[in-house]
Parts: C-alpha cells; structure tokens; sequence
C-alpha cells in the first residue's frame, strides 16, 4: 500500500531502535529510573499498540499514555445530556461510532437506540447536515466531540447549514482543546514527565506555536509526532536525542502534514463559530479552565444545548475507577482496581475502557506484551 | 440428481409485484407465491417435494458415513444484493460451508423464509432462483421449507434460515481441541473481502471499490485437504468475527496458543486501503469463503499445496503456528517487527473518529 508501507519498514525499524538504545545508555537518568515520556494522543496510543511498538523499546523508555482520546474524557453527565436529547421526539442524532458505547450514568446511545431513540452513527458533520436536508420535518443533532481535529469540521459544517438556510440542523458541542489539559498534566504534583510525543492532527490545525509554553516554561522537549510506527519510533529518538544534548525545544516530525503556522482557513472558521468556555469537565481529570469550546451567540439557533432541555447534572466518576489516574500516567492499566474485573470492553465502568484509542481497551485488545508479563513469564513462540 | 423436472401438479402463479400479508395467510395467495417463486426454483427429480416433510432414505444415509452432521444459520444481511452474491447464495454456502468444515458431505437443506410485506416478487423470485443454482453447484438438495410474511418494520425486507444435514465418513474426525504445540496454521486465501464488500455496498461510506464478496462453497477444497493431509486437527469456516475469532476459538479448545505473521496474512491490496481509512482490522472482517486449517507439522507442505491447486485456495498461506504457551492465547508478529495480542471481537467493530 502506497504511502503507509514506507512508513512501516522493519529494517528501518529495526535501525532506530538500535539508535535509540544507544541514545538511552548515553542518557545517565536512565540508570536509575526509566525515561517517562507521554503520547497526548490517543492516535498515537492505537497506532503503539497495533505495531507492538512498545514491545521493541529498551526498558529505559516508559511510555505514559496520555488523555488525547476524546472519548475518554468525555464525563458521564454529557453522555446523559446526549442520550437526553436523542430520546426527544422527533429528534435525529448523529454520532461518530466510538461515542456510541460510551457509558452514561442510565445508559449508553447505543442502549437508547435499542431502547427506541432514532441514533445513527456518521463518518463526517456533512453525513449529518445531509440527513437534515433529507428529513425537513425531523431535528438532527450532530455529537461534535474531538480536539482541534475535529473542531474545523463542525465549525465548517455549522456555517454551511447557515449559507443554506438549514434550520433544523444543529451541534451538541463537546469539543475540547489540548493545550490547556497539557499543562494540568504538567501542574499535577504526581507526575514525572521527560518528553512530549505531540499530537500530530491536531497540530496539523493549530500549528507548533501554542505548545512553546512546554519548552520554555516547563523545559520539556516535545516532538510533534505522525501516526506511522516509523514516524512514533523517529520522534522517540528525537525527543531522546534532545535530553542527551540538554535541549527542551519543540520540533516537527511530522512535517509532511503538519504546517508550523497551523492551518488558517480552518482556524478562521473555528474561531467565527466557537469562544473558549470559562472550564470544562473532563473525565477522571476533572475540571479545566479554558479547555472546550461552545457555539458562538451569533449561532445559538445552530446550539443544541440552547435548542434542547438538557439535564446538564455533574456525574461523578463511579469510585472503583481510576481513569483518573491512568489518564494523567500515574497507574498502567493494568494496575487499576477494576481492569479486566468489573471493567471490560464489553462492560466499560470507565471511558478508557471504551474507545479502542483508550489506553484500557488498547491493553486489553492488543495487549502490553512488554509491560504486563515480563519475558521471563512470556514463552517464547516458535 | 438435481434435474429439474416437472413437479407432480398444477403450480399455483402470483400476479402481483409486491408480497403482501394475504401471501402468508395459509391460503391461496400463500399458495400461489410458494409455487411461483420457491418450488419452481427448488424442483428437484425428488418425487414427494411437496409433502410436509422431507423424507430422506437412512440406508442411503449410512453407506456414506457413520456420523450425520446437522447444523443451522439464520441470513439477515443487509444488502440483500451485494458484489459477489446475494443472501440467497450466502444461505446456501453458508450452511454448505458449516457442515463441510467437519468433514461431512453436505446433502440436504431446509429453506425457512420471513418476508416483510412489500418485497418486491422479482426480487424475492431472483433470490430463491440464486439459492437454487448455488444448491446445483454445491450438489446438495433443498427439500424442505416454510413461508412466513410479516408486516411493514417487523423484518427487514427478507430474513433466510437454512438447515443442514450431511454425513460424515467413518474415516473422518476433525476436533477443535485437536490442535497440538508445533502444528501448522493455514488460510485459504484473500480475506476479508466479504465484509469490505458488504460494508461498501451499503452505499452510507461514499467510497467505491470492487471487492466482491468471496462467497463459495467449499467442501470441494475441503474434500482435497482431507486427502493430502489426513492427520488434518480442525477446520473452522472464519464468518463473522473474521480469522481473529476463529484463532483464538482454537487456541482456548486446544489448550494451546498461536502466534501468526502479519507479512503472511493474505490480504488484497483494496481491502487493506479499505481498513486503513475506516480504521478496521481485517482480521476481525467477516469471509463466507474462507477456513483456517490447522496441520500436523509433517503435513503442513502437502496441505498448502494441495489447497493452492484448487481453485478456492490459489492463495493459501501457513500463517502461524501453534505452541505450548498460554492457553487461548493468539499473537501476531507484525511486519514492523513488533508483537501483538490478537483478541476475540468486543461487539461490533466500529471506527475510530480521529
């Protein structure tokens, strides 16, 4: 497959990992203590796991799974407000397919279209301002969820409904943005951070700039990062290489997408649509200031949180869940009380459980063949 | 033994274009669409097709076997018409398929149909008339069925279920807990075409491809494997759930676990692009033509040569192996030099958002 294999060679492969052991005997902290270095993006955590990428890393590198995976963060009360509005009548609600399953504190959206509630899972915005076209007499509701990646597309999608004159068509915003919960992750007292994998798509929007703050203020490297097991295992070795040589800068790897100004037509649309909210709840890391975005006034009849009575109750997180914890790289899945107990795919308690991009269900679908048994447990196959 | 022929008496004929509640009344109506549309289709040189039974000679039964195979599915699939078949054929090979994997020689099917008023006859008429060639082409019989029709939203369109009988000879005895540390892993070919196919056609992607489904009877191939390697352990058909499914269905029977190559996973190049943008595995896609073998190591190179001569398996690859490690567990060595855990399916597979 042309464009994806060349970034998945072996022998490449194989090269940079022999350059980033080197890389990690050089570095004197690694004699005591492994190298914590956080993948933000939940892209990152699946394409890590469907490589087995972390299986080839020397034991001096410990990758910390961060909280980029917008469905996992996504907090209980806001699942509840979405079932809420999918079981009005009349109501149409569209969804991309991870948010499906994602636990409310009642049910799920995939247990309110059992239970009757007219949902239907989209590729993109458009698929569901289409559906608006195509059914005047029903209200369609678009779950707009995701970080600066998606943001554009809904932004775009919601300025089109207006150049049409689209009336029953509107957003349940939930977008969320990165750079804010960066830093919490940096503030949190319980964390030991080295290095940023940045994430790649949404830099491909918002550019390098904004993460400066890292590098300058907090002296962490971060290397934004592309999504092909060669482009994480490079950035690796570049994050490496700028420890070694005392450097905390933020640099490109991903420079075949990612523009270092970011990207203005899509900037432009998503600051016309949306202004920052004072906080946002976000799940197991609570509330953030200035981390999601809601409709602009001059839009509010695009709003569905206007449009619709939504219960809008605070859920806490079930106790026995530690998603919390995972998400900030305090505790490995695995260590968490209810991993693989009362907390499977099947019978998600916490989000990360949820989204094959959630670091639980990344260890439980593909497995952390490095960290959960070490090789003296795991037996060598043929 | 197919022959058509003329049935005993005077077939009732529809003369309308859409099914209606009054065809699954008992009556006429009922009557006229089960002549018109199924035993037209299914007439065989079988004397007393229109008994409420079928009646199926057990001395004949005996001298092929010493084991009857009996097994049933229900289709729902969505398209009914898809690149490479149609639920009709699907209901045929599928069944087909389930008893030929345990070494039986598939005879007789069972044809059960729910209609939802409103199907279009031709439609309905080109199905039973698609379920009846593929039946020719695996050489087994549809001897019996039944006729339901209900109302609008209460089914979608047509739901199929067929049930199969066959025999299994005394030399035969395929076992999923079977599979011993060294034997081989084999697949027949390409997979999943079948649920590429079907998720392109459902038309909501706004892609186009030309993956057909692989849709094929395959007791044909099965008969060539048996032959070339008897010490055959097990075959699974790897329908829903894909060869993911089946693999660790294996390796928790057997005790046993298995580690395959991802670089000797056949794929198509189309269905592999088809993935990546949605961002499934194929592993986890359904096939309807597809079994995974596994093989003593002695015979490993008979049973992959003999599945390459045959025309459903011209792609057959070893894939992995079994080993004496934890039992039920699969991994894969990925091409990028990695390994992963290769886990049954939680629900549906859906896509990632970004």
């Amino acid at each position: 497959m042309k464009f994806a294999d060349e970034f998945r060679d072996r022998d490449k492969a194989a090269t940079l990992v022999r350059e980033i052991e080197k890389l990690c005997d050089q570095i004197e902290v690694t004699k005591q203590r492994p190298l914590n270095i956080m993948e933000v993006c939940g892209g990152h955590t699946h394409s890590i796991f469907r490589y087995g990428s972390e299986g080839m890393l020397p034991p001096g590198i410990e990758l910390v799974h961060g909280p980029g995976c917008p469905v996992c963060v996504l907090p209980m009360g806001r699942v509840d407000d979405c079932v809420a509005i999918a079981e009005q009548p009349g109501v149409i609600f569209t969804t991309f397919g991870d948010a499906m399953r994602v636990p409310g504190s009642r049910k799920s959206l995939m247990q309110a279209k059992a239970d009757g509630a007219d949902v239907r899972m989209v590729y993109s915005p458009m698929d569901a301002l289409a559906l608006a076209r195509k059914n005047p007499d029903r209200e369609v509701v678009f779950f707009g969820l995701g970080f600066e990646t998606t943001m554009p597309s809904t932004a775009l999608t919601v300025l089109q409904a207006e150049a049409d004159g689209i009336e029953n068509f509107s957003v349940f915003c939930n977008h969320i943005t990165i750079v804010p919960t960066i830093k919490a992750i940096l503030d949190s007292p319980d964390l030991h951070l080295d290095g940023f994998l940045g994430p790649g798509h949404v830099s491909m929007v918002i550019g390098t700039a904004p993460y400066e703050f890292i590098a300058n203020f907090y002296r962490r490297p971060m290397v934004v990062a592309g999504f092909e097991p060669l482009d994480v295992l490079q950035s690796i070795w570049m994050i490496l290489k700028q420890i070694k040589e005392g450097r905390a800068e933020i640099e490109n790897q991903y420079t075949r997408i990612v523009p270092e100004a970011g990207n203005d037509p899509a900037l432009a649309a998503v600051a016309k649509v949306y202004e920052l909210r004072e906080f946002f709840e976000w799940r197991g890391l609570g509330s953030i200031d200035h981390s999601g975005v809601r409709v602009r006034d001059e839009y509010a009849r695009f709003d569905a949180e206007r449009k619709f009575a939504i219960p809008n109750i605070k859920i806490a997180d079930p106790k026995s869940c530690q998603c919390g914890e995972v998400l900030k790289g305090v505790l490995k899945p695995w260590q968490c009380k209810v991993f693989c107990t009362l907390c499977t795919p099947e019978t998600p308690l916490g989000a990360l459980m949820v989204s094959p991009e959630g670091a639980c269900a990344a260890y439980y679908q593909y497995g952390g063949v490095k960290r959960q048994e070490r090789p003296e447990t795991v037996p060598a196959a043929p | 033994m197919n022959v058509m022929s003329p049935p005993p008496r005077k077939l009732g004929r529809i003369h309308v274009p859409a099914v209606t509640l009054a065809h699954g009344g008992g009556g006429k109506a009922m009557k006229d669409l089960i002549d018109d549309v199924f035993v037209t289709a299914f007439a065989s040189a079988e004397p007393q097709a229109l008994e409420d039974q079928a009646r199926i000679d057990l001395a004949a039964l005996a001298a092929q076997g010493d084991r009857l195979a009996f097994t049933t599915d229900s289709f729902v699939v969505d398209p009914l018409f898809f690149p490479g078949g149609d639920i009709g054929k699907l209901a045929v090979f599928g069944t087909v398929n389930d008893l030929a994997v345990g070494g039986a020689k598939p005879l007789y099917l069972s044809c059960a149909v729910v209609i939802e008023e409103g199907m279009k006859i031709d439609e309905l008429r080109r199905i039973a008339q698609s379920m009846a060639a593929a039946a020719r082409r695996a050489g087994v019989a549809i001897v019996t069925g039944d006729t339901k029709v209900v109302q609008r939203g209460a089914c979608d369109k047509l739901f199929i279920t067929t049930t199969g009988v066959g025999v299994i000879p005394a030399s035969i005895d395929l076992a999923i807990g079977a599979i011993r540390p060294g034997d081989g892993i084999l697949v027949n070919g390409l997979l999943g075409d079948h649920g590429a196919a079907i998720l392109a056609a459902r038309g909501d992607l706004a892609l186009e491809t030309e993956i057909e489904s692989d849709c094929a009877p395959l007791h044909g191939l099965i008969d060539t494997i048996l032959e070339a390697a008897p010490g055959t352990r097990t075959i699974r058909d790897a329908t829903r759930g894909g060869i993911a499914t089946v693999l660790n269905e294996m390796a928790e029977a057997s005790g046993v676990a298995i580690e395959i190559e991802e670089a000797a996973t056949p794929l198509r190049e189309e269905v592999r692009g088809f993935c990546e943008i949605l961002g499934l595995d194929p592993l986890y896609l359904a096939n309807e033509g597809k079994i995974v073998i596994a093989v003593p190591p002695a015979e490993i190179d008979a049973a992959l040569a003999a599945m390459r001569e045959h025309p459903h398996g011209a792609c057959a690859m070893l894939i992995g192996h079994a080993y004496a490690g934890e039992a039920g567990r699969v991994t894969m060595k990925t091409t990028f030099g990695g390994k992963r855990i290769v886990d049954m399916l939680v629900g549906e597979q859906l896509p990632r958002i970004c």
